[in-house]
């Protein structure tokens, strides 16, 4: 994850609480999507950023995921995600984002 | 009448050295965790030259291989040697780091850039013996220094060393005491994309047979920017690059758009030239040395070599019709706009669906399309996948949420419609144009009639504003002779003829 971003992120688990925050991801593969979910639980995987060693544990979930989906307006959401659903490996981004929320998350 | 491409050229640099001492992943590591696995293991994973010659992706750039013969090859391409490989191709070539080093000394105006006396006297032959390479850029190879000089100036003078196999041969030194746009940092990066600039001018020249001499304007855009701290970004790498490359005729500017740039700028220099403005313009950009290594991290932990080991250049020559060459059509032009919004669908469809929709074309109407042309062997082993087919798979939804295309034949539009990606992941590089050579080509022969060719920039890097950019235009087979700039000269005679004749009628009349 972008170094600007993590620091974002940690400012806003900061300022907010790492509890009240959720971090939505948009990546189109998988894996990806899991290396920035696991950056803001688990910590920076890279060692680059502000979040190396910083195990948050922040609730994140991808946007294609269906949790999330039906918190979404039906036309909304075909209008701004409907396409890339078609696009992406949902299946495996499902798999990719459960497996680190179920090892790193703190709050669910 | 429509402006046309007269031809491209491709060039890389390979420059392993520069992707230990300048690749923003290292020099970050370096401060963040000098004593790291990945900065002990680096060296081990650099490619020989003859590795980066033998590499498909890299020929099919320089113009030795088709991107439909890349398409045939085994994924991943790392493994595997493209037989016949060549350091030329009939687009450029690959440069290796030691003539690059004296090409980077030739284009340095300021006596910043100083070589070690020995290593210049072991590399000029092979440099000069080079035939792209002009007889005034040959003689403006200096003599060089002696290697205490440089050792001084890196050591105390906070100058940047250039280096061949680990030893010190050079450096680039701060051109300002205390300017930062002006350190040795900011000037080794921007020598480097002007000298892959020039390179790739020379051979742009070359490739299209026209004279040095006929190009009017060169516009750069690349992602560097040039000034002191008055005017950071001040400009201007278009004529500093046609200088060195002996455009005489030539004036130029800067014109930016991240990764977007070069699409912007095509089509800036097709309406110059449809305009009447300039007849010839040049659209060149230089590489980038952040880049080199910038996924090394995950290349070094899957055990493959370092890929990004490259810098990369092309230009672009557009020219007055001259009935042949393949026509930018300015009538299909498709922009992202501060309006469109950052949803994938939205981008897509002001860059493929809605310019084609406004002349009543169909996404299937297009033969091939050039987004993001990166290569997927150096993008999926970092979990970025492979962007040129992440692209197609977007168009062809589009297709069918525009009815354009059944959902049944989403699977084989790529195959049909796409190309598989070989550009090194230099930014503005990959961006729509790798493919603009061979699409020439290809309208020529007959093979496709048209190809749209996709620019998309991440405007929210600079910090600026959140949005994202694009534009798009389409290649065109040549219209001949057919005129459609609106009303001829003849017409005009007639015109003025005909009204004439009726005035004179009007007066007789009036007697």
């Amino acid at each position: 994850m972008d170094l600007e971003n993590q620091k974002r992120v940690k400012d806003f688990a900061d300022e907010f609480g790492a509890e009240n925050l959720v971090v939505l991801v948009g990546a189109a593969e998988g894996e990806a999507a899991g290396l920035a979910a696991e950056t803001v639980t688990a910590g920076d995987p890279t060692f680059a950023g502000p979040l190396t060693g910083v195990e948050l544990g922040l609730t994140v979930y991808h946007v294609c995921e269906p949790e999330l989906k039906e918190e979404f307006d039906e036309a909304v959401y075909d209008e701004q995600v409907g396409m890339m659903e078609m696009v992406l490996d949902v299946d495996d981004i499902v798999s990719e984002m459960s497996s680190i929320r179920e090892q790193f998350c703190k709050y669910l | 009448m429509n402006s046309v491409i007269k031809g491209a050229s491709y060039v890389l640099a390979h420059t392993p050295q520069m992707v230990v001492y300048n690749g923003t992943t290292q020099t970050t590591e370096r401060v963040v965790n000098p004593e790291s696995e990945y900065l002990k293991e680096l060296e081990s994973h650099l490619r020989s030259y003859e590795e980066c010659v033998n590499y498909w992706p890299n020929q099919v750039y320089i113009g030795n291989a088709h991107p439909d013969e890349l398409a045939e090859v085994e994924f991943p391409y790392y493994d595997k040697v493209k037989e016949g490989a060549e350091r030329f191709g009939k687009y450029g070539e690959i440069m290796p780091e030691n003539e690059f080093l004296l090409l980077v000394q030739t284009c340095d105006m300021f006596e910043v850039v100083k070589l070690d006396k020995e290593f210049v006297a072991a590399t000029k032959e092979a440099f000069v013996s080079n035939p792209i390479i002009t007889e005034a850029i040959a003689a403006r190879v200096e003599e060089g220094v002696e290697l205490s000089e440089i050792e001084h100036l890196v050591n105390e003078e906070h100058a940047e060393g250039l280096y061949i196999a680990g030893k010190l041969v050079g450096c680039v030194k701060r051109a300002h005491d205390i300017d930062v746009n002006l350190s040795a940092h900011v000037m080794h990066e921007n020598m480097m994309s002007k000298a892959t600039s020039v390179l790739a001018l020379l051979y742009a020249v070359r490739n299209t047979g026209i004279d040095a001499g006929d190009i009017e304007y060169v516009i750069d855009c690349a992602e560097e920017a040039c000034g002191d701290m008055n005017q950071r970004g001040g400009g201007n790498f278009a004529k500093a690059a046609a200088e060195v490359a002996g455009l005489m005729n030539a004036t130029g500017s800067d014109s930016r758009g991240f990764c977007a740039g070069p699409s912007h700028a095509l089509i800036e220099a097709a309406a110059l030239v449809k305009s009447g403005a300039y007849k010839c313009v040049a659209v060149t950009a230089g590489g980038c040395t952040a880049k080199l290594g910038m996924n090394g991290k995950d290349h070094v932990k899957k055990g493959l070599p370092i890929l990004e080991d490259c810098l990369a250049g092309f230009c672009v020559i557009i020219a007055e019709n001259d009935g042949v060459s393949p026509e930018i059509n300015l009538d299909i032009l498709g922009r992202h706009t501060v309006g469109t919004g950052s949803a994938p669908q939205n981008v897509i469809g002001s860059l493929v669906a809605d310019p084609l929709a406004r002349v009543g074309l169909k996404i299937t109407d297009i033969d091939k399309y050039s987004p993001e042309m990166q290569n997927p062997d150096i993008t999926k082993p970092a979990g970025a996948g492979d962007v040129p087919l992440a692209n197609y798979k977007m168009i062809a939804a589009l297709a069918v949420k525009k009815g354009d295309l059944e959902k049944k034949d989403m699977p084989g539009f790529a195959a049909k419609h796409g190309l598989t990606g070989w550009a090194p992941t230099q930014g503005h590089i990959p961006s729509g144009v790798p493919y603009i050579g061979f699409a020439v080509e290809d309208i020529k022969a007959g093979k496709i009639k048209n190809a749209m060719i996709v620019g998309k920039g991440s405007l929210f890097l600079g910090r600026m504003t959140n949005l994202f950019d694009g534009v798009s235009f389409v290649i065109q087979a040549n219209t001949g002779a057919e005129d459609n700039s609106g009303v001829s000269e003849e017409e005009v005679k007639g015109l003025i003829a005909k009204a004439m004749k009726d005035f004179a009628e009007t007066l007789m009349a009036a007697e």
